[in-house]
């Protein structure tokens, strides 16, 4: 019988090899940052605010300090001036390494809910926990602005938030728009969404001397180390960071945190090893987060479905002080043919944290939007949705005209759509039915730009006929681990057991931070070079046995070293690696060329005919994404991206209280995500596409790939099935029943 | 989470004598207020334990009553011509894999199938779930100062704020939470009756007078005193039992509160029911038997158009807030469809 966790290679696949350290994994064999033993650590607990604006008038710890077992309750009154102002990761000038720009445990004043405003330690978790529950906070609050449409916002074009910043347009969208015969003019909404990755963000600080040793769970090892040493105004040479084995992070574990400064510093005051784990509900705040989202999109088109206007406006929430926002209008405005393009985002600022990374951070929001429209004019037309885009398809991006790469997304379309049987869907809404059910069919298309970063590989084989492959990169649970290996055994003509990948540890030569689904097409460029560099000191170009030739050149090992830059990328880019910054680059940022991988995903659903809920029987989604390395990691990455797409349709809101600017369902009863018997049929079609200006080897990436689109399409196949268009995520029984 | 001490009891009147012993020794004062009681006995866990990581309840003694199941004299289930007695220590999944409820009480089966997780059945018994409490956020989380039924007189921050979960029978302007349990909803309809243990004396109360709707007090959720037990429940086998069964709405397919649920029996005879049996689920203060629907479908043909008189006569006096305002009509369709359901069943 065929596994369809492996699915078989097609053309420019490699082999569908099991996990290298998934039997570790599952036998609790791999030692995630928070297990890793320290002697005699003191246990953290965070005490956090409980306003989102204002100030702390008083911090009473006395009661908390005679509970037995608390060596120490750390506030601001510790701590302030000695944590240098984070730099902003991705901000002006590119060099920095944090979510934002605030300044941890400095002062009394309190900008968003969930702010950590003490550190306990004591000799148990346990008690830790209860003395912070005991620390008696008392504030002069002051009222917060919470969220899009509250008073006291302050709003700025996002070209002045950020001066980098472009609106893409080309050709007058308006002066179409208005002429047009054909349109739609529409706002969608998306919510607030947390990451919760299984495992909780914990940090673990242990000085010997001068030097520290930080365990944490990062997607930047290296960003990591730099990044506490700026804050804390010491040589990075002094830090090392460990984070072998990541359990999720979807963005949340990219830009340093809080935390990561007060852990270091309370560990340096108490002469102490320090573990802090933070719960559930305090992760809420502890890291970044997918803002709320508003779109106004405008399309227009000929009666015979070619795309006259399309005009995109993206109202993005952010905090008071720091300039992150997504700006997906990059990817919107590039995905079809059309003459006439308008876009801009505009930043709202709140009394609300800084968001963040998010899985596809910008594709999600800006193209459920796109996609939700894109059905929506389809229908105007009354255009089958598949063949609307595909009137629309185009090899050259419409703002530039910058060709690309490679695009398949018709292809994506066909064999996802032969596969799901589109054919039998009934486009009137409201007609399919199964039993009490209402069925909708969707569709919507994926897309993530190809990113790429610099990144270093040592690469070492040994007389014994064992490789060792040495970078810092981190596995954030994706098979970083697997491909590398099996890059490695294959260039090195060993069987994958022979070769040991190290990762997640800055004594490794650096590499790129996990995001951007950056990784695999960085890292494996670099170990490409160094293999190729191996084997060419052999004097082995043409390959042949290694270990002969070790023997015959008397040495007991060979390594080969590579630093590379994506195909045209500056070399300096190089020097920012070895300062911890990530130098990403391409999508469509690049001047040459534009590279995007595609996808495109069906889904049905059933909607009760009284109750309403909303099931999703079958999901099916096709992509293509240059070589793909591995077809099981792959597939499995997708399967996790379409997966959270549905949750974004259906289950994922944070709910902010109006009044106070918190956050009320902080626990993971309240906030939903798919379980188990909501996914039902999902079927990952592996698209076969072969790109030669990428990288030497083709790929793209596709860790992000699988999320984006789903929920337009979720949205498409619930108005099919009830007639009701719904423009506000997630879409629950409250939308439908009215 | 506070320290405590821990003893375990190995038969009930040595959980009744040392939680009575415990009580006496203590310095709590607060009556009936279960929340708050410094001395609780703890059975699975599942609620209690979780309530007391988030500092939500601080009781200084646990007196552990899992033992009490392993006990020769005490059954999970028996059942006679008259009567089925579930014991209050038995776990959630015991009760829900038993073949005679299986068969011959699908709706108690169902509430309990449809509930939390496998994992948590195995640990969690049936009289901790009765006793279960709510979901609402603002109570399991202390770091939001008003909440009533955790700290009386604060104030409810769920009346204005996120209350999407929360009920529209038998609210207060003091409180709104929901009883959030399924299980709860098949005792209500069924009619049974609840076997209360104290130190000196065993009383047996209608399970409808178990609950206390919030009223004034939130904080008070049962008339059970702090020393007893609730040692079993009684369901006087009648003839809708087998004709029964618990819907339940949710926005995802499983592991979740029900939004809304329909625990349904009907005795339908000559093409006429007899007589109804219905409580409410996810919309109510407390488990919520709707006297008013049952009443409105006796004696009537089983068909859309009565169905939809009773929908309408159990959610007569709902209350909503903005976040909630669905689950009026919600609570209505989840009944008439629990009703064509239960109506077309074949027994
Ligand atoms: C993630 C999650 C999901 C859940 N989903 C659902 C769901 O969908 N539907 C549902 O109905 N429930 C659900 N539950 C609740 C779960 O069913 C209850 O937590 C469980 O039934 C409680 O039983 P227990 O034995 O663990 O009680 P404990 O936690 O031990 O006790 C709860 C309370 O009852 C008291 N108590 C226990 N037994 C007795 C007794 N015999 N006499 C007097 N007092 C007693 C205790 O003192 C305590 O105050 C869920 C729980 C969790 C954690
Ligand atoms: S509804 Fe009840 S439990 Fe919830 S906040 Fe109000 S008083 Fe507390």
């Amino acid at each position: 019988m065929e596994n369809v966790a492996a699915p078989q290679p097609k053309d420019n696949m490699g082999q569908p090899v099991p996990r290298v350290d998934g039997i570790l994994k599952v036998t609790g064999g791999a030692r995630y940052p928070a297990d890793i033993k320290i002697e005699n650590p003191a246990y953290g607990y965070l005490v956090t605010s409980s306003i989102a604006r204002g100030q702390i008038s008083n911090i009473d710890t006395s009661d908390a300090l005679e509970l037995p077992g608390i060596i120490d309750v750390i506030t601001y009154h510790d701590f302030s001036g000695q944590i240098e102002k984070p730099l902003m990761m991705g901000g002006e000038g590119g060099a920095g390494y944090a979510g934002s720009t605030s300044r941890p445990l400095h002062s009394s004043k309190i900008s968003y809910d969930g702010q950590i405003i003490a550190l306990v330690l004591a000799e148990t978790f346990e008690a830790a926990r209860e003395a912070a529950h005991i620390v008696q906070v008392t504030y002069k609050a002051e009222t917060p602005s919470a969220t899009l449409g509250s008073d006291g916002l302050k709003i700025q074009a996002a070209t002045v938030v950020k001066k980098s910043h472009e609106d893409p347009k080309v050709g007058d969208a308006e002066k179409a728009f208005l002429e047009a015969e054909f349109k739609i003019d529409k706002t969608y909404t998306t919510p607030v969404e947390h990451h919760n990755p299984i495992e909780l963000f914990s940090t673990s600080c242990v000085w010997n001397g001068a030097e520290l040793t930080v365990y944490e769970p990062s997607q930047t090892s290296h960003g990591l180390k730099f990044g506490l040493a700026q804050q804390l105004g010491i040589d990075p040479g002094n830090i090392r960071v460990i984070s072998q084995y990541i359990g999720g992070a979807f963005g949340s574990k990219g830009a340093i945190t809080e935390r990561t400064a007060i852990v270091a510093l309370a560990a340096k005051k108490t002469n102490r090893p320090v573990k802090l784990v933070i719960s559930r509900a305090q992760g809420f705040s502890a890291s970044s987060y997918r803002a709320e989202t508003h779109h106004r999109v405008a399309l227009s088109a000929t009666k015979d479905g070619k795309l006259t206007s399309l005009i995109h406006e993206g109202l993005e929430l952010t905090s008071r002080d720091d300039a992150y926002f997504v700006g997906g209008t990059d990817a919107t405005s590039r995905m079809y043919a059309c003459p006439n393009i308008l876009t801009k985002v505009t930043i709202v600022r709140a009394d609300r944290k800084t968001p963040g990374f998010m899985r596809a951070p910008a594709e999600v929001p800006y193209m459920y939007a796109l996609e939700s429209a894109m059905d929506e004019m389809a229908e105007k037309i009354g255009m089958d949705p598949v063949e609307f885009r595909r009137n629309n398809d185009t090899m050259k991006e419409p703002i530039k005209g910058l060709e690309y790469t490679s695009r398949s997304l018709m292809k994506c379309y066909d064999e996802a759509a032969a596969s799901f049987g589109w054919d039998k869907r009934n486009k009137e809404p409201g007609k399919m039915r199964r039993g009490e059910w209402l069925v909708g069919h969707g569709c919507a298309t994926s897309c993530y730009p190809t990113l790429m970063a610099p990144a270093s590989v040592r690469v070492t084989f040994k007389i014994d006929g064992t490789a060792l492959v040495e970078t810092a990169a981190q596995d954030v649970g994706t098979g970083t681990y697997t491909i590398l290996a099996q890059l490695a055994a294959e260039q090195l003509g060993i069987a994958i057991n022979k070769v040991t990948v190290l990762l997640g540890d800055t004594k490794l030569p650096p590499s790129p931070v996990s995001g951007g689904s950056n990784v695999t097409a960085s890292v494996c460029t670099a170990l490409l070079e160094a293999c190729n560099n191996l084997k060419s000191k052999l004097g082995n170009n043409s390959g042949g046995n290694l270990e002969a030739q070790l023997q015959k050149a008397n040495l007991k090992e060979m390594d080969g070293f590579a630093e590379t830059v994506a195909p045209g990328a500056p070399k300096a880019g190089i020097d920012m690696l070895h300062k911890g910054v990530s130098a990403i680059d391409g999508g469509a940022k690049l001047k040459d060329r534009i590279q995007f991988s595609f996808g495109a995903q069906f889904i049905e659903v059933e909607v009760h005919s009284l109750t309403n809920e909303i099931r999703v029987p079958r999901m099916v989604g096709a992509f293509a994404a240059g070589r793909i390395m591995n077809p099981r990691t792959s597939r499995s990455q997708l399967l996790g991206g379409m997966i959270g797409g549905l949750g974004s349709a259906l289950l994922e809101i944070t709910e902010v209280e109006k009044s106070s600017a918190r956050y009320v369902n902080k626990n993971l009863a309240d906030y939903e995500i798919p379980v188990n018997s909501d996914v039902q049929q999902l079927e990952i079609i592996l698209v076969s596409e072969t790109d030669t200006k990428i990288n030497p080897l083709g790929i793209k990436g596709l860790g992000e790939l699988g999320i984006v689109g789903t929920a337009a399409a979720v949205s498409n196949a619930v108005y099919n099935a009830t007639g009701k268009r719904v423009r506000s995520l997630p879409i629950r029984i409250d939308d439908l029943i009215a | 989470m506070i320290p405590f001490s821990y003893s375990r009891a190995s038969t009930l009147s040595d959980a009744n004598l040392q939680l009575s012993a415990k009580i006496a020794s203590s310095s709590f004062e607060k009556g009936e207020d279960k929340v708050q009681a410094e001395v609780q006995p703890i059975a699975g866990g599942t609620n209690l334990a979780d309530l007391m990581k988030l500092n939500v309840m601080q009781p200084h003694e646990l007196v552990d009553i899992n033992q009490l199941r392993l006990q020769p004299d005490i059954k999970a289930v028996s059942s006679n011509e008259e009567n089925l007695v579930l014991s209050a220590f038995a776990t959630m999944s015991e009760i829900a894999n038993n073949e005679i409820i299986l068969r011959d009480y699908p709706m108690i089966a169902q509430s309990l199938q449809l509930a939390a997780s496998q994992q948590i059945r195995n640990m969690a018994t049936i009289g901790g779930n009765i006793l279960q409490r709510t979901r609402c956020a603002y109570f399991r989380d202390i770091s939001f100062s008003q909440c009533n039924k955790r700290s009386p007189g604060s104030g409810c921050a769920a009346i204005t704020g996120d209350s999407r979960a929360l009920a529209i029978l038998g609210t207060s302007q003091d409180c709104i939470a929901t009883h959030p349990g399924d299980f709860s909803q098949s005792m209500a309809a069924l009619e049974a009756t609840v076997t209360i243990s104290g130190k000196n004396a065993k009383r047996t109360i209608p399970f409808s007078a178990l609950h206390k709707m919030p009223g004034s007090s939130p904080n008070i959720e049962t008339i059970l005193q702090p020393d007893e037990l609730i040692v079993s429940l009684n369901i006087p086998a009648k003839p809708w039992a087998r004709r029964s069964i618990y819907l339940k709405i949710r926005d995802r397919a499983s592991y979740a509160f029900a939004l809304t649920s329909a625990a349904v029996a009907l005795d339908i005879s000559e093409g006429t029911i007899k007589n109804a049996r219905i409580a409410l689920g996810g919309v109510g203060t407390v488990p919520w038997r709707s006297i008013d629907a049952e009443q409105a479908l006796k004696n009537k043909v089983p068909n859309d158009q009565n169905f939809k008189i009773a929908a309408e006569a159990a959610f007569k006096s709902a209350k909503t807030t903005e976040k909630n305002a669905f689950k009026l009509e919600l609570g209505k369709q989840t009944l008439i469809r629990a009703l064509t359901q239960v109506a077309a069943m074949e027994i």
